[in-house]
């Protein structure tokens, strides 16, 4: 039993169509469940008010944003290096994913700028760095869209990939060194004294594992979408040459 | 390399295209920036370093898809990829002729340009000095785009989307070099960045340009 046996699109079929009603199952109870405590049962904050409450969807968003670029890095790696197609499909179908999340993310900030900080948009180093990941993204997906060859998209798609995330690492730096902040620094870390208070640090964490959850039906869903349609246009190429 | 070097320096000029058409369009851009802002010289005074490095690295991307795209159509990038030199090297070679034909000349025409906009006297020398270390950083990127869309039929928009947002931390330090040094500020800082920033792109990128080159003559 290795985990490169999901490498093989049937047994990858088979697994993720059976587990993925559960993950789907888990992924609504922990969102909702996440939201609902979040938005009905802790209390306003004393400065922010009821805005407060927006970190529960920013927060898991925001997170995942990043992180989904981070496992579109891992996936292509696995596609450069061992050439397994679930890969490569596995990092096409998280693409959208992840700009949603990078939309969502800076759509919930801005709401909650507004009130907070009077204004919708601040050249801060954080909104800043979202806003060129959100291009990232829109460049690879471009990528994938603007050609035909699917071994072709798949290797290129990757090389960009690796490029861009050392410059998205690197841009994030440079634009850290170019303006001062509003944003405020991490208030969830394991290692620090002064963190978000409780009362709001359990549902976020729920609403956290909740969109992870999301993140994977989606993936799951859309990379069994992916196979389906390479195995129509085989069929339909099997089709072709048997007529002929 | 020296041949294929002097080979891509002579299709340039002759075909007359890349070489003078950056420049007119880098003249162009900062002619419309008092059109689009007012004439007032504090002004344009205060951004004129910001808009020449922006216009220099438009007029850059501009003849970015001419690096690969002609070789590739006429076949004569599978003879260079055949060829006893290593494909890297062909691509650090034409992003150094990229180079040659488009970040020299600009560079050179950008202390012109900011007499347009009372550039003070004082950012002259780092304007330059900052766009000469990263000029060749924007050639290298470049080329590794215009080597990823180098199959494509009409690549050229696509090459922007994908190589504007790997331009950003170039143009952060080297605007903000050009901007400290006409504002009499300590420059060191933003401009061994953008320096280490150059170095590395030249080590690395023309790897990934022959990568993306191998694939898509495949």
């Amino acid at each position: 039993m290795s985990l490169w046996e999901y490498a093989n699109p049937k047994k990858f079929m088979a697994t993720s169509g059976a587990v993925l009603p559960w993950f789907a199952v888990a992924a609504g109870l922990a969102t909702l469940g996440g939201m609902i405590w979040g938005f009905f049962a802790t209390p306003p904050d004393y400065k922010q008010g009821a805005t407060v409450k927006i970190i529960f969807i920013h927060v898991p968003s925001a997170m995942m944003a990043i992180n989904i670029w981070a496992m579109m890095l891992v996936a292509s790696l696995i596609w450069v290096v061992r050439r397994h197609h679930v890969s490569a499909l596995a990092a096409k179908a998280a693409a959208p994913v992840g700009l949603a999340m990078t939309l969502i993310a800076l759509f919930t900030g801005a709401t909650w700028g507004q009130p907070m900080w009077g204004t919708w948009w601040e050249w801060d180093p954080r909104l800043t760095s979202f806003l060129i990941l959100f291009l990232f993204y829109l460049g690879y997906m471009a990528l994938w869209a603007a050609i035909d060859s699917p071994d072709t998209a798949a290797d290129l798609t990757a090389v960009l990939c690796l490029v861009g995330s050392v410059f998205a690492v690197l841009s994030r730096y440079a634009v850290n060194f170019w303006n001062q902040g509003l944003h405020q620094g991490a208030s969830l870390s394991l290692d620090k004294e002064e963190n978000v208070s409780d009362v709001y640090a359990y549902p976020l964490w729920l609403c956290m594992a909740g969109f992870f959850l999301l993140f994977v039906v989606l993936l799951l869903m859309r990379t069994r979408t992916e196979i389906r349609l390479r195995r129509i246009k085989a069929l339909e190429a099997r089709a072709r040459m048997t007529d002929a | 390399m020296i041949a294929l070097l002097v080979r891509d320096l002579r299709l340039a000029m002759r075909a007359g295209g890349g070489f003078g058409l950056a420049l007119a369009f880098f003249l162009i851009v900062v002619v419309l920036v008092p059109f689009a802002l007012g004439p007032q010289p504090e002004r344009l005074q205060d951004i004129s370093t910001g808009v020449l490095w922006l216009g220099a690295l438009l007029a850059c991307l501009l003849s970015l898809d001419r690096i690969f795209a002609l070789d590739y159509e006429d076949g004569s990038l599978e003879a260079l990829a055949t060829a006893p030199i290593p494909l890297e090297g062909v691509a650090a070679v034409k992003a150094l002729a990229h180079w040659l034909t488009t970040g020299l000349p600009l560079t050179l025409a950008a202390p012109v340009l900011g007499l347009f906009l009372h550039l003070p006297a004082e950012g002259y020398l780092w304007l330059t000095l900052s766009l000469a270390l990263g000029t060749p950083a924007l050639s290298a990127i470049g080329a590794f785009g215009a080597a990823l869309t180098v199959g494509l039929k009409r690549g050229g928009l696509l090459l922007s989307l994908i190589v504007l947002p790997l331009y950003v931390p170039t143009l952060i330090f080297g605007a903000e070099a050009a901007r400290r040094g006409a504002e009499g500020f300590a420059v060191q800082t933003p401009l061994l960045l953008l320096a280490g920033l150059t170095a590395a792109t030249l080590a690395l990128l023309p790897f990934a340009a022959a990568a993306a080159i191998r694939i898509n003559l495949r």
